[in-house]
C-alpha cells in the first residue's frame, strides 16, 4: 500500500516489502508534545538511521513502538508472517516482541547474574515447565551466531563479559526471537572503534538477510557510513526523511539542531610550565577493576591532554586521584610543581577545577538550588559566608550573573537543580569550575549525555580556558571529542596509562587499537 | 570440663536438637531468599512467623488435620506476602518500612485474634502435634535412629523444600525469571514477562514458606501457641540469607550451623553455668551471626535490584 510498484529499481528500499508503518504518531506528556504526528515506513532489509538531539522524541517514539508507552494518536502496522500489514496493539512489550520488534537498549536489558544463554531464552519458554528445552535452543543460537558472525561465550554470567560482548548477547537475544525489525539505541556509544566496525559488519549482514534495522545514534559519521536512509526528528516532529547518499555531516547537524552549527577551527595550544605531574603513581588495590599502576603524566599550562579508553580501565581512579578523592599508594603527584596533600579541599585550594563524570551523583546536589550548587565548592570562602552564615543575596546575585553568562535555561537561581535538563545542569557545573579560574581543569566525560548544542558550548568553554592558560585533563570515551580538543592524547587500558602523544600524529584506528589493549600492534 | 564440652558433640540428643532448632530457620531462610532473589526485602518475616504459628495451630485446634493446619499457615503467610507485595511492588513503598509494618501488623493482629478466640485461658490449649518420625530400617540404627526419632514429617518437608527451591531457581524457566527480576527488571520487562506478577508471586511464595517456619513451632516442636514464642527467629533468617549468599544449599548449612550452636550453648550452660553467666552462652548463636555476616557480607553478591522499586517505562 505504501510501496510504489512502478519503480523498477530493485535496489531501492521502496521495492522491498514494507514491514513496519507508523502513521501520525502523537504523544503528549502534559504540556509537552514529545511526538507530533510522526509517520515512518520501514522496509525489509533496510538500515534506517533515526537522528535527533536529546528531547527530540526518538526515545519516546521507540518506547511507543516497543509498548512502553501508548500513543495518544496514530497507528502502528506491522507485517505478519504472510507479509500483510496488521495493526499492532499499543502498550504491550509482549505484543511488540510477538510481532517481531526487537530492541537493543543503550543500557542493556541483561540480568548480569544469569549466563548469556539464560538471558537469551528468558521469557521464550513457558514459566511452568520443568526444564529449558536446552538442545533445541542451543542449536538455534549456534545457527544465529554463524549467520550473524556474533561470537561470544554464552556459558558464563553476563556480568563477567565486556561491554562489547554483552551487546552481542543483546543482539542475539533479539535475533533469537525471530525479529523482523531490530532497533539499536546508541549501540556504539560504549564500543571501541574496532568493536563498532564489527557491529557495523554484523548490521550489514543482518540487513542483507532481510532484517530491517533502525539505528539510533548521534555519531554522524557512523550514520553516514552505515545507513541508507536517514530520518531526523526535531522538537518531536519529523523534519527530514532522506537517502543517506549525498548527505553531509554539516547538513545533518543543521537539521538536528535547527540552525547552522559554526565549524570551529582547531587551534593549537601553547604549553607552558607543568601544572600536573604524575610519576609512577599507583592508585587502588591490586584486584580492583578501576585502578592505576605506574602511571606517569606531565600536563602543562595552556594545553589539553586527552585520556582515551573504554570506561572502567582506570579513568575513575585517575579522576579520583587528581580530584583528591583517592590517595596515591605509591609515586609522586605534583600540582604546579608542588607536592600537594590528598583531599578534595587541598586540591581545590591548589587550583584544581573538577567536572565530574556523573553530574547527578558527584557534581550536584539535586535538592539544592542552582545558586547553592553554584557555590557548593567554595561555601567556606569569605565571599560566600560570614561568621558561619551564608551571604544569601550575594550568592544569588552571582548565580544570576552566571545564569546569564553561561546561558543556563532555568526559571531562576532558586529552583532546585534537579529540575534542570542535563545540558543546563552541566553548564552550572562548568560555571562553578570556571568562575574560580582554575589552573588545572579535570574534565571527566564532560559532554556525556549532552546534545550537540550543549556539547559545542562545553567544548568552546574548555578551549577558552586552555587559551587563558589552564591545563585541561580531558578524560573521554568519545574519540571525536578527544581529537577535536586535545593537544596530546594518552590511552588508558587495564590501569596502565600510555605516553601522551601529539594528537596530530595519531589517528582514530591507532588509538582504538590501544584502547582495546593492543599497544604493541599500534606502536 | 574441656572433655565434657567436647563430649556434647558425640551425643545423638545434641544433633537431634540442632536439627529441630534449625528446621523453622530453614523455612525462614528459604522464604527470605526467594523474596530477595526477586528483588524484594521482606522484613515482615518475624510477624509472618507469628501469624503462621498461630493460624496453623488454631486450624488444627478447630479440628483440621495436621497437614490442613500446615496449609492454612502457608495461606496466611501468602496473604501477608500479598499485602507486602502490593505495597512494595506496584506502589513502590520503602521495603524496610513496609516490612517492619507487616511484622507489627501480623504480630499484633495475631495476638488480638488469639485473645478474642481464648479470652479466659491462662494455660494455652494444646493440640496433638506431629508424631515422631519412624523410617523402617533407618530408625533401628543406633545413633541415627535416635536423631531421626526426635524429628517429625514437618522436618522432612523442610529438607524437601531446600531441594525444591534449589531446583526451581537453577533449573526451571520460572526460577530463571525470578533470578532475572531481582537483578535487572528491565530485562524481564523487555522479554515480555510481568515484573509485577513475578515479584508479587515470589513474595507470596516466600512468605508462605516463612509462615511454615512458624507453624513448625506450634505443630511439631511444641503443641501450643505462646506469646513471644518466635523470639527473633525471623530476624536471624534475614541475616542467614546474606550468609547463604542467596543459595538454598548454603541456607541449609547456615540454618544447621545456627541450630547446632544454639543446641550447644544450651548444653554447655549446664557444664560451665557455675563459672560463666548463662547469658553469655545465650549470646553465642547471635555473636556467630554477627561474625558470619562481617566475614561474608563484605563480599556478598546482593541481587542488584534488591530494594529498588521498578516502574514500567521508566529507566
Amino acid at each position: 500500500m505504501h510501496s510504489d510498484p512502478s519503480r523498477p529499481d530493485s535496489g531501492s528500499p521502496n521495492s522491498r516489502p514494507l514491514v513496519l508503518s507508523l502513521a501520525g504518531i502523537t504523544k503528549r506528556f502534559g504540556a509537552l508534545t514529545a511526538n507530533n504526528a510522526i509517520s515512518l515506513d520501514i522496509h525489509a532489509g533496510e538500515i534506517v538511521a533515526l537522528l535527533g538531539e536529546n528531547g527530540a522524541g526518538k526515545t519516546t517514539l521507540m518506547s511507543i513502538l516497543f509498548g512502553h508507552y501508548v500513543a495518544d494518536e496514530g497507528t502502528i502496522h506491522i507485517a505478519d508472517a504472510t507479509g500483510a500489514l496488521v495493526p499492532l496493539p499499543g502498550g504491550s512489550a509482549e505484543a511488540a516482541l510477538g510481532a517481531g520488534i526487537g530492541m537493543v537498549h543503550q543500557h542493556f536489558a541483561l540480568a548480569e547474574n544469569l549466563t548469556g544463554y539464560e538471558n537469551i531464552i528468558l521469557g521464550t519458554v513457558p514459566l511452568w515447565r520443568p526444564g529449558f528445552g536446552r538442545a533445541a535452543a542451543r542449536r538455534k543460537i549456534a545457527g544465529l551466531m554463524r549467520q550473524s558472525g556474533l561470537a561470544v561465550d554464552l556459558d558464563i554470567p553476563v556480568g563477567r563479559l565486556s561491554v562489547g560482548e554483552q551487546q552481542r548477547v543483546e543482539i542475539l537475544k533479539a535475533l533469537y526471537r525471530d525479529v523482523r525489525v531490530l532497533i539499536l539505541d546508541e549501540p556504539t556509544a560504549v564500543l571501541t572503534p574496532q568493536e563498532a566496525d564489527g557491529l557495523a559488519d554484523t548490521v550489514r549482514r543482518l540487513a542483507a538477510s532481510g532484517l530491517a534495522v533502525i539505528f539510533i545514534s548521534h555519531k554522524l559519521h557512523e550514520v553516514l557510513a552505515l545507513c541508507e536512509r536517514i530520518v531526523v526528528l526535531r522538537g518531536g516532529a519529523k523534519v527530514a526523511d532522506r537517502p543517506a547518499l549525498g548527505a553531509s555531516r554539516a547538513l545533518l547537524a543543521e537539521l538536528m539542531v535547527g540552525r547552522p552549527i559554526p565549524t570551529r577551527q582547531r587551534t593549537a595550544g601553547h604549553p607552558g610550565t607543568s601544572v600536573l605531574r604524575l610519576a609512577e603513581v599507583d592508585v587502588g588495590r591490586p584486584g580492583e577493576r578501576d585502578r592505576l599502576t605506574g602511571a606517569s603524566l606531565d600536563l602543562r599550562t595552556g594545553e589539553i591532554v586527552g585520556i582515551a579508553g573504554v570506561s572502567g580501565n582506570g579513568q575513575g581512579a585517575l579522576a579520583a586521584l587528581v580530584a583528591g578523592l583517592q590517595p596515591a599508594r605509591a609515586g609522586v603527584v605534583e600540582i604546579a610543581g608542588q607536592a600537594v596533600g590528598s583531599g578534595p579541599r587541598q586540591r581545590l585550594a591548589a587550583g584544581v577545577g573538577r567536572i565530574p563524570e556523573d553530574r547527578h551523583r558527584d557534581g550536584t546536589v539535586g535538592a539544592l538550588s542552582v545558586a547553592e550548587n553554584y557555590v557548593l565548592e567554595t561555601i567556606a570562602a569569605p565571599e560566600n559566608q560570614r561568621g558561619g552564615f551564608m551571604k544569601g543575596r550575594a550568592i544569588r546575585e552571582r548565580a544570576a550573573a552566571a545564569i546569564t553568562a553561561y546561558d543556563i535555561r532555568c526559571p531562576g537561581p532558586d529552583v532546585a537543580i534537579r529540575s534542570l535538563s542535563g545540558g543546563n545542569m552541566q553548564k552550572v557545573v562548568l560555571a562553578r569550575v570556571l568562575e574560580r579560574a582554575p589552573r588545572l581543569i579535570l574534565a571527566h566525560q564532560p559532554t556525556r549525555g549532552l546534545d550537540i548544542g550543549a556539547t559545542t558550548d562545553v567544548h568552546r568553554r574548555l578551549l577558552a580556558a586552555r587559551d587563558r592558560g589552564a591545563g585541561v585533563l580531558l578524560i573521554s570515551e568519545d574519540l571525536d571529542e578527544l581529537f577535536a580538543l586535545a593537544d596530546r592524547i594518552a590511552v588508558i587500558h587495564a590501569g596502565h596509562l600510555s605516553e601522551a602523544l601529539p594528537a596530530e600524529g595519531l589517528d582514530v584506528r591507532t588509538v582504538g587499537l590501544m584502547m582495546a589493549g593492543h599497544a604493541g600492534e599500534a606502536a | 570440663m574441656m572433655l565434657a564440652a567436647l563430649e556434647i558433640l558425640t551425643q545423638a540428643n545434641f544433633w537431634a536438637a540442632a536439627i529441630r532448632i534449625a528446621t523453622p530457620l530453614i523455612f525462614g531462610v528459604l522464604g527470605a531468599l526467594i523474596c530477595e532473589r526477586a528483588g524484594v526485602l521482606n522484613l515482615g518475616i518475624e510477624g509472618i512467623f507469628v501469624a503462621g504459628a498461630m493460624s496453623g495451630w488454631l486450624a488444627v485446634y478447630s479440628g483440621l488435620p495436621l497437614w490442613g493446619g500446615v496449609a492454612v499457615a502457608a495461606g496466611t503467610g501468602a496473604l501477608f506476602g500479598l499485602l507486602h507485595g502490593v505495597l512494595t511492588v506496584p506502589l513502590g513503598l520503602s521495603q524496610h518500612v513496609t516490612g517492619l509494618g507487616i511484622t507489627m501488623l501480623a504480630t499484633s493482629s495475631t495476638y488480638f485474634g488469639y485473645r478474642v478466640a481464648f479470652p479466659n485461658v491462662s494455660t494455652p490449649p494444646r493440640i496433638e502435634p506431629f508424631p515422631p518420625l519412624h523410617i523402617p530400617f533407618l530408625s533401628e540404627l543406633p545413633f541415627i535412629g535416635t536423631v531421626i526419632g526426635q524429628q517429625s514429617a514437618f522436618t522432612v518437608l523442610a529438607f524437601a523444600c531446600v531441594g525444591a527451591v534449589a531446583v526451581l531457581l537453577a533449573r526451571t524457566p520460572l526460577g530463571l525469571a525470578i533470578r532475572a527480576v531481582g537483578d535487572n527488571p528491565e530485562a524481564v520487562e523487555a522479554q515480555g514477562l510481568s515484573v509485577m506478577g513475578l515479584r508479587i508471586g515470589a513474595v507470596m511464595a516466600g512468605s508462605a514458606l516463612m509462615a511454615l517456619g512458624g507453624a513448625f513451632l506450634t505443630l511439631s516442636a511444641f503443641n501450643a501457641f505462646y506469646f513471644g514464642m518466635i523470639n527473633g527467629r525471623g530476624w536471624v533468617c534475614i541475616a542467614l540469607t546474606v550468609f547463604a549468599s542467596w543459595r538454598p544449599g548454603k541456607a541449609l548449612i547456615g540454618a544447621l550451623l545456627f541450630g547446632a550452636l544454639d543446641a550447644y550453648q544450651l548444653r554447655i550452660q549446664t557444664i560451665a553455668g557455675g563459672v560463666v553467666p548463662s547469658q553469655v552462652f545465650l549470646m553465642l548463636p547471635y555473636l556467630f551471626s554477627i561474625a558470619a555476616l562481617v566475614a561474608v557480607a563484605r563480599r556478598a553478591d546482593y541481587p542488584r535490584a534488591l530494594m529498588k522499586p521498578y516502574f514500567k517505562g521508566q529507566r
